[in-house]
């Protein structure tokens, strides 16, 4: 309730639209892609390209809708919807992850030649940030790009990559100089049909199984020098600036997961008697279930009030990073206490609770664990 | 060729919520959708077009808020909408909302076709599709699993229970649609965009020459007496086993005993 406080009638058209996508062509499928390991993204995406979901934010020119954060926070809720967390977070690698950097700082030739085809599901992109060595600590990324005439030469390896065993192109974030500090990174579009370039293998998951995962081998590959996405060793900042896209995403995938999951349960303890009355009776899981209620509406809100600041052109980093941070607890806590109540039969892996459980898991960890979340609070409260 | 499809909101049962104590609906936050029948006449229209041309017109009759749906038919490919809201519809039996119905497609000049869900979710009599045709002096071509049109006659596959029957008639008619009959399109982005612009004109009673007594509550001559939840009375289970021939004969048994055979 209250939303139409915020989202007005163009933004629940978007909503209408993709509820309706995810229930016709998605929600049927889930099982199918949970079993296999893996979705036909290249597939999926298309259908998604034809429909405009892909760009809803990106300028028309690139085939986007030219919409504001309102219609995309309605794109992320509509995709909570989902039966998993693998096929939401394949979804926002493509529209919130891997291309904003290209929107925000890529040249014409790169907003032509891959942001185009990638809002048309044309193209299937993944980011490629974390290596072996290095996950929150992005700053000690060894995988290096040595410029050689107008070609770059791409060295190293690249691990935990949504998306990387269809990926047509990866938006790579490599070294570029030997200096310490953070101007000493560049991002990069690379082609995965480029020569060198090679999948090691495809990582098997806890959770999130519908979406393919995998670690990345770059052995001499040449990327032209016009692929360089903004200033040459600007590309942490830039990063630092894509992830909070990324970020966002949690929000909405979350309150609106945790709702769902919380209502699911509260179904089923309504049906199950315990010592002669349904379990939902018991006063101490009523008092849980209404808490994380309250906690799920608080998240959003405070997601709502990330898009007004963006709205506005604040830098909402911080409030993002409590998001994301919140998001994860809030997930964490739901769907172990659920899983609690549903009691041996949560724990048979056929039940979408058990699903929940695992796929949740990985909020505390990817695009920034919740502990990196704190240290970038700190600093930006001055501690 | 000139289609007119009449479609009606509906609260989405999906997602009812009743008050555990006093048993009633809560109404409050319940969201409203296109009558799921109704997108499938929507679909039909838009396939038409797609074949022979023409112009698709959505109406609805209901509150304010039917706007969204047919912003919503507008999001999926629809030409034009109109919006028939005044509180002298309110409170429309079959009978009243097909006279009015049929008075706005009077005043769209008519069409070659009138599409229908075969029937309302909340309501489910099936009724204001024969009763439209019947208002507009149409033929009623009904539960339409397949719609062809050649020159200026349609035929209809039609569903009765397990016979298929196929119908022919010449244009114009109203045909209501089954759920089975196709599978409604996802709105693609750039028709909701334009959707969002379009003029949805409102048509009150004086708009379309309707008399009031013929209309809303006034013009229905059902009378809704009362609405209640049948009372759930808790049996006792009987659980047979045996081969499937025994636990027949043992079933059909207990019915012969209690009298229901």
């Amino acid at each position: 309730m209250g939303s139409e406080m915020y989202f007005g009638k163009e933004h629940e058209m978007v909503r209408r639209a993709v509820r309706d996508f995810v229930d016709k062509v998605i929600n049927p499928r889930v099982d199918e892609w949970e079993e296999a390991e893996i979705a036909p993204l290249h597939e999926l995406f298309k259908k998604m390209g034809d429909l405009g979901f892909l760009g809803i934010r990106y300028d028309p020119k690139y085939g986007g809708g030219g919409m504001d954060y309102w219609a995309e926070t309605a794109f992320l809720e509509e995709l909570a919807r989902i039966h998993c967390g693998g096929i939401p977070m394949a979804i926002a690698v493509q529209t919130n992850m891997a291309t904003p950097a290209i929107d925000e700082f890529g040249s014409e030739f790169l907003k032509e030649k891959y942001l185009a085809p990638a809002i048309a599901g044309d193209l299937v992109a993944a980011i490629a940030v974390t290596e072996p060595g290095a996950g929150s600590d992005v700053a000690a990324l060894t995988t290096f790009a040595q410029k050689d005439g107008d070609h770059y030469v791409i060295n190293g390896s690249k691990t935990y990559i949504t998306n990387g065993t269809q990926a047509d192109f990866l938006t790579l974030l490599a070294r570029t100089s030997e200096n310490p500090g953070y101007h000493s990174f560049s991002l990069f579009v690379v082609e995965t049909k480029t020569p060198g370039f090679s999948v090691s293998r495809k990582l098997k998951k806890m959770g999130m199984r519908s979406s393919d995962t995998a670690e990345l081998f770059f052995d001499n590959v040449r990327v032209p020098a016009e692929n360089l996405i903004g200033a040459e060793n600007e590309g942490f900042i830039q990063q630092m600036m894509q992830f909070q896209h990324e970020r966002f995403t949690v929000l909405p995938f979350s309150y609106v997961a945790a709702k769902r999951i919380i209502e699911e349960t509260i179904e089923h303890l309504k049906k199950r008697i315990v010592f002669g009355k349904p379990l939902i009776t018991k006063q101490v899981l009523r008092h849980r279930l209404a808490e994380w209620l309250s906690d799920a509406e608080a998240l959003k809100q405070l997601a709502y009030h990330i898009v007004r600041m963006k709205t506005a052109r604040q830098d909402a980093s911080k409030e993002i990073s409590m998001g994301k941070l919140l998001a994860a607890q809030l997930m964490n806590k739901v769907t172990d206490g659920c899983l609690q109540m549903y009691g041996g039969l949560g724990f048979m892996e056929e039940m979408p609770i058990s699903r929940a459980y695992r796929d949740s898991r990985l909020i505390a960890i990817g695009g920034g664990a919740s502990e990196i979340m704190c240290e970038i609070i700190a600093r930006l409260e001055g501690f | 060729m000139n289609i007119i499809v009449c479609i009606k909101q509906v609260p989405n049962v999906k997602e009812v919520k009743w008050d555990p104590d006093t048993g009633n609906l809560i109404r409050t936050g319940l969201p409203s959708i296109i009558n799921v029948n109704d997108k499938n006449a929507l679909e039909a229209a838009l396939v038409l077009k797609e074949k022979h041309g023409g112009k698709v017109t959505v109406i609805s009759m209901g509150p304010p808020q039917v706007e969204e749906s047919l912003r919503e038919a507008l999001g999926m490919g629809v030409d034009e909408a109109v919006q028939l809201s005044d509180k002298a519809f309110a409170g429309a039996d079959c009978w009243a909302t097909s006279h009015t119905l049929a008075l706005a497609v009077k005043k769209l000049s008519g069409a070659d076709l009138v599409l229908l869900g075969v029937e309302a979710m909340d309501g489910n009599t099936a009724q204001v599709g024969p009763e439209l045709a019947e208002a507009l002096g149409l033929p009623i071509l009904s539960y339409a699993l397949s719609i062809d049109v050649d020159g200026k006659a349609v035929k209809v596959t039609q569903k009765l229970g397990d016979v298929v029957r196929v119908l022919e008639a010449d244009l114009p008619a109203v045909i209501t649609v089954e759920k089975e009959a196709n599978e409604p399109r996802v709105a693609p982005m750039d028709c909701v965009l334009e959707a969002c612009e379009k003029d949805v004109p409102v048509w009150k009673a004086e708009t379309i020459g309707a008399d009031e007594e013929n209309c809303g509550l006034k013009g229905s001559p059902t009378r809704l007496r009362k609405i209640f939840s049948p009372k759930v009375t808790r049996g006792q289970v009987e659980l047979f086993s045996g081969s499937l021939d025994e636990v027949a004969e043992k079933f059909v048994a207990k019915l012969k005993e209690l009298y229901y055979l």
